[in-house]
């Protein structure tokens, strides 16, 4: 540990004003870049919507084939109470089915994880399971439950339930066999090693699959709200779509995407919160002590 | 003279069957308490084997297997382990995966709640020893190789284990950095005399570690040498550089050599 006082930290007295000048420059170059990186999703997005008025407008192409960005804010505004009040009956349907599938998804994934019996006796059926094109269930679930939010629940659920299970399986699956034996050495019982190691390990593993379970869920809720319900952005879309309203069908779209994101960000802030420690070195440099 | 702490008779263990890979077959030894002993051996002779044996991770397919008196037919919760790799908890930071053990074993299982000043100066004054002092709420993605695996030691050494099973746990290590840490492990040693099973293919480690060296042949795995190591203690990296030591060295050396020609034969047909 001799080698601590070699460590050189920022702006160091003995530093040569040549080589303050460097690490200046390289700071600013570093900061300039990471202010680029968080406007270019913003610039990215202007520009597409841009690129598109521009070829919507050049090519004079129909607003029943392809609405111009325009026509599609328009039609935001004026029905700005519909789009409203039906994007927060889509965002409820799907935060419910999220949560009941984050629920039992944890529930399941502990258990597949942490029992090979269990994994090889329900892995086939849940992938048969999942195999199923959700659209095909939502007419069973209408004759089950009727028209109304309760298929648009089951099916988000449904459809987010699976990469949750999957990612929290596999992170308890494979914790490191060295480490199941310290434990096992040490007398502890499946269910210590469960709590101590399996469920922190396998948290990274379970916010991954939050973020790609989110935006799937809302494929699931639009997906039944445009077969079976009489509310909801899948289900005004259905009906601007039969009254030839592209624009609307459209700002439907576009509604949904935003929640998708916003849901998304979310996840991901949730994440960085709670398993930071898997995601070092990835934004920051890391900083590592020297010496043994 | 008293019963030896570990006593392994005739064991044998074979992976996979009746028609398995036998991995270890009459191994026989015996570890005085306090002792230190060292086991080498060229790679794949079963030496890991050996440790999940003595540990009751695995049971063993034929022979008998004391500790402390006992027969072994669990894992043991005396004994403290450490490997190669680290195998730090990454979302724990330093003192909480030194304290890891006293989660699990009883007593301290129940007492750590009550207790937890007490148990956490232990922890500290065990980093201190081991030089790890002022790290305690590092973590361990914070610290180098050599820094983790002296906090895999204290993790090993928390619940004051009477047997304490060392599988290569340097291997990973630069060569200066594996001397520090010789020296660390020594003092440690020194100061809690736990009996130590210390595997390895580091020949200059096993004679600067321990009192006996035994050495395994290939696979399957038997005892073919054993050799007293009289060097007084603490020994130093100066010892390692006389003559006594660099012969005891060459000698195991020869035999190494041996056992791995044995292999060879044993592929020729």
């Amino acid at each position: 540990m001799a080698t601590e006082s070699t460590l050189h930290p920022v702006g160091d007295a003995t530093m040569s004003p040549e080589a303050m000048r460097r690490l200046m420059a390289l700071a600013v170059a570093q900061r300039r870049r990471r202010r680029l990186q968080a406007w270019l999703p913003w610039l990215v997005i202007i520009g597409m919507f841009v690129i598109w008025e521009i070829g919507v407008r050049a090519f004079n192409v129909q607003q029943f084939v392809l609405p111009a960005p325009s026509a599609i804010a328009e039609s935001m505004v004026k029905w700005w109470v519909p789009l409203l009040d039906n994007s927060w009956q889509t965002l409820m349907t799907t935060l419910i089915g999220f949560f009941l599938a984050v629920i039992f998804g944890l529930l399941l994934g502990v258990a597949i994880g942490s029992s090979s019996l269990l994994y090889h006796g329900l892995y086939p059926l849940l992938i048969g399971f999942n195999s199923v094109p959700k659209v095909a269930v939502v007419p069973i679930l209408v004759i089950w439950f009727g028209i109304g939010t309760v298929p648009a629940v089951i099916t988000a659920f449904m459809i987010s339930f699976f990469p949750i299970v999957v990612n929290v399986a596999t992170g308890i699956a494979t914790v490191e066999p060295e480490l199941r034996d310290v434990l096992r050495a040490l007398g502890a019982r499946p269910s210590d090693i469960i709590r101590k190691v399996g469920l922190p390990r396998a948290m990274p593993y379970f916010f991954a699959s939050l973020k790609i379970a989110i935006t799937v869920a809302f494929v699931g809720s639009i997906i039944a709200e445009t077969v079976a319900a009489n509310k909801g952005i899948g289900h005004l879309m259905i009906l601007a779509s039969s009254r030839f309203d592209v624009p609307l069908v459209f700002a439907g779209l576009i509604v949904t995407a935003v929640m998708g994101v916003a849901m998304y960000v979310a996840a991901v802030a949730i994440e960085n919160r709670t398993t930071g420690w898997a995601m070092r070195g990835q934004n920051d440099q890391q900083v590592t002590v020297p010496g043994v | 003279m008293e019963r030896p702490f570990v006593e392994i008779n005739n064991v044998a263990m074979r992976y996979g069957g009746v028609e398995g890979t036998l991995a270890l077959q009459n191994a026989t030894l015996s570890v005085g308490k306090g002792e230190f002993i060292a086991v080498v051996g060229p790679s794949g002779c079963g030496k890991s084997t050996l440790m999940k044996l003595v540990t009751g991770l695995w049971p063993a397919t034929a022979g008998t297997l004391l500790v402390a008196g006992q027969e072994v037919d669990g894992p043991l919760s005396i004994a403290g382990m450490a490997f190669q790799n680290p195998t730090l908890l990454p979302w724990r930071n330093i003192i909480d995966n030194v304290m890891l053990p006293l989660e699990v074993v009883e007593p301290h299982r129940r007492q750590l709640r009550a207790q937890r000043a007490m148990y956490e100066a232990k922890a500290q004054d065990l980093l201190r020893l081991v030089g790890l002092g002022g790290f305690d709420k590092k973590f361990p993605h914070e610290l180098s190789g050599g820094m983790q695996q002296r906090a895999s030691l204290c993790r090993a050494l928390i619940h004051e284990p009477a047997l304490l099973m060392l599988d290569e746990p340097f291997a990973a290590l630069d060569i200066f950095t594996r001397e520090d840490l010789w020296a660390v492990l020594q003092d440690v040693w020194m100061a809690r005399k736990p009996t130590v099973i210390l595997v390895t293919h580091d020949l200059r480690e096993a004679a600067y570690l321990a009192d006996r060296v035994l050495v395994m042949s290939s696979r399957p795995g038997r005892i073919i040498a054993e050799r007293v190591v009289d060097l007084p203690r603490p020994r130093t990296l100066e010892t390692t550089f006389k003559p006594e030591f660099v012969s005891m060295v060459h000698d195991l050396r020869e035999h190494i050599s041996a056992a791995r020609k044995g292999e060879e034969v044993v592929h020729g047909h």
